[in-house]
């Protein structure tokens, strides 16, 4: 398990070299320059600021000194946040972003799971094809349309909760509600799907057999079987909560990593951009790794080499 | 409980499944008996029926099945009648079932332990602790070599055997007084097959648990079963004791069957099989089904189905060759070797037909 591990984290930190290089050169290629109003700047004075922040080496060098930096734990500064390092503007911002996205998975998984089952247990009756229909809708509708929505009827028509802002539990609820929809269609479309084919399984005729009553079936032996694949849409459904976050934090005004990471790119802040993407990938590996080891302990079958026995 | 006392009576049992092309009589008119202790095998081809029974016994059909007649009296009460609810307090407890591939039957993700355990906890309210340790006992009495390690194993940790070995433990594990076994060895090779059926017949002695044997393989049957239901388009065509069934047998359909099984003496010809497939069950042949596969069809088996008629007292055959009008027909040439052989068991003193009868399944097997 620890070589396993170790080896997993070795991958990781590949994965955030090769990620963080391809994006600094891809980020340099951009037009436009840090600069908000360049109009007004003589060039004497855009060649000071320029020399201060060292964009006036070559592309390759910038490249070899930020990386020096991040090697030491140094992400650089802010360009748009009178020079904020850019390490503690992520810390600063990551609570926010952390709990509606958090929520927002854990909520739509879980809401997921048992409109799937429900589907799968009841198919082929309305029930089933309420399901479908409520995870087509919440799959199709972009999660900004979604949010405004949210906005507009639960918010200001109404006003069950702030249609905007930051500041306790009730301000999460429409984001992690706006957050939630995507994870909740893939899960209860890839549940539904894995529980009518498991229900139909041989183990679980043998479950009927035993007398196990309808309810003891699911929960002793259909669920955790259907948990299977699941798991394996969670690291696509991590990134689709971290897409989402990028929009809905905007609208609802969330001071969270993802309304910066829009900004950064507005402002060609060249640090913060780095940063958040340095942090969104290693997020997202850790993810992946969580998932791999959830594997193992649902599916005994799959249990890393070593681990059993 | 007298071992000559019926544990189930299946009468006049009739099941239809609804399909989007019409209405599959599966099942038309069946009736039986399983007595305490004995093994009653039903054979027949694909299709005839066997599974359709058994799972209506265990009130398992399929949602689109629908009892159009009959009765399966258990203990006085009629488990066609029964909620689904009170039949899962039968199901595991009184009546368990043995499926046929244990390499799917097993729930891959929990431990064999506790599916061995799980019929005591649903049915004896058991605790945990006490329903484990009974269930290390099953395995030992299956042959699960050091149970008390491997009762915390994966299904996918035992070979097709040993799971085989498991799935017995959990149909036996309440003591039930009827199992099912819906070709519990097809899915197995031949030497586990045989140390499968030498266990079954063990614990049947131990428990004397009745069983009900579905099966196609007539050499199995030779060797596990008291008596014999031959099933054919959802019809008992013939029933009798094992001896009678294999040596005397009266139904055209039967000798198709037992001259279609390989013997010893089978070399280089062709295996004899039967011509033709079964009826279509959306519109069931109006006289014996089996007619249009029977060289020895009589013009009435195309109008009338034939009744039973009694060979002995424990042997009938429904067969319009047994009616006293019917022309004489000479069954084929194996058939009369057979029924020589049987005339030849027949007077010989009881004891005697013991031992040789028991030899003579093993020749079968």
């Amino acid at each position: 398990m620890v070589k396993y591990l170790g080896k997993r984290i070795f991958y990781i930190i590949l994965t955030l070299f090769i990620v963080s290089t391809i994006t600094f050169f891809l980020m340099k290629f951009m037009p436009g320059t840090p600069l908000t109003n360049q109009a007004k700047l003589t060039p004497s004075q855009i060649h000071q600021i320029y020399k201060q922040y060292g964009l006036d080496k070559p592309v390759w060098q910038q490249y070899l000194v930020y990386l020096a930096g991040v090697v030491h734990g140094n992400f650089g500064v802010s360009f748009q946040f009178s020079n904020q390092a850019v390490s503690y503007l992520i810390g600063s911002r990551m609570g926010p972003s952390l709990i509606i996205g958090g929520q927002g998975m854990i909520v739509g998984v879980l809401l997921g799971l048992v409109l799937g089952s429900l589907g799968a247990v009841k198919a082929n009756t309305w029930i089933d094809t309420t399901s479908t229909i409520v995870s087509i809708l919440l799959v199709s509708i972009p999660s900004f349309v979604l949010a405004v929505l949210l906005q507009y009827y639960l918010g200001l028509k109404l006003r069950w909760f702030p249609i905007a802002d930051w500041g306790g539990f009730i301000y999460t609820v429409l984001p992690t509600m706006a957050l939630a929809a995507s994870p909740l269609a893939e899960t209860a479309r890839f549940m539904r799907t894995e529980m009518v084919d498991v229900l139909s399984s041989d183990y679980i005729e043998l479950a009927k057999a035993k007398g196990l009553g309808k309810v003891g079936i699911i929960y002793h032996h259909a669920l955790r079987n259907s948990l299977i694949p699941i798991i394996t849409i969670i690291g696509p459904l991590t990134v689709n909560i971290m897409t989402g976050s990028m929009v809905v934090e905007n609208i609802f005004s969330v001071p969270g990593i993802g309304e910066q990471f829009v900004k950064s790119v507005l402002t060609n802040d060249y640090p913060t951009i780095m940063g958040l993407t340095i942090v969104y990938c290693a997020m997202l590996c850790v993810v992946l790794l969580i998932t791999d080891i959830l594997y193992g302990l649902i599916d005994p079958r799959i249990r890393l080499s070593g681990q059993s026995n | 409980m007298e071992n000559n006392q019926n544990v189930l009576e299946v009468r006049n049992l009739k099941i239809n499944f609804n399909t989007y092309a019409g209405t599959v009589k599966a099942i038309r008119d069946v009736s039986f008996d399983l007595r305490k202790g004995e093994t009653l095998a039903i054979v027949g081809e694909s299709g005839s029926g066997k599974t359709v029974t058994t799972r209506s016994i265990m009130g398992l059909n399929s949602p689109n099945a629908v009892i159009a007649g009959g009765s399966i009296m258990f203990k006085n009460q009629d488990l066609l009648k029964k909620s689904r609810k009170q039949m899962d307090a039968i199901r595991g407890n009184n009546i368990a079932e043995i499926f046929q591939d244990p390499m799917t039957s097993l729930d891959p993700t929990m431990k064999i332990g506790k599916q061995i355990a799980e019929p005591l906890i649903i049915h004896k309210g058991m605790k945990r602790e006490k329903a484990y340790a009974q269930a290390l006992e099953m395995m030992k009495l299956v042959g699960i070599e050091n149970a008390e390690q491997r009762i915390n194993n994966y299904p996918h940790q035992f070979s097709g055997g040993m799971r085989q070995r498991i799935v017995i433990a959990i149909a036996l594990v309440n003591y039930p007084e009827i199992l099912i076994a819906d070709e519990p060895t097809t899915a197995l090779d031949v030497t586990i097959q045989a140390q499968i059926l030498d266990l079954m017949k063990e614990l049947q002695t131990k428990t004397n648990t009745s069983i009900i044997f579905i099966t196609h393989d007539l050499g199995v049957v030779a060797g596990m079963a008291d008596r014999v239901a031959v099933m054919y388009a959802g019809k008992i065509v013939e029933y009798g004791t094992v001896d009678e069934i294999f040596y005397n047998p009266k139904h055209p359909y039967t000798w198709g069957l037992l001259n279609s099984m390989p013997t010893m003496d089978t070399s280089g010809t062709e295996l004899p099989s039967i011509p033709g497939t079964p009826p279509d069950l959306l519109d069931p042949p109006k006289g014996d089904a089996f007619a249009a596969r029977n060289k020895y069809a009589l013009e009435i088996d195309t109008k009338q189905q034939p009744p039973f008629f009694k060979v002995s007292d424990t042997h009938y055959a429904a067969t319009w060759l047994l009616d006293p009008r019917a022309p004489k027909m000479t069954p084929p040439e194996q058939i009369i070797e057979r029924q020589k052989h049987y005339a030849k068991l027949t007077h010989e003193a009881i004891d005697e037909h013991k031992d040789k009868h028991v030899e003579e399944q093993e020749e079968q097997l």
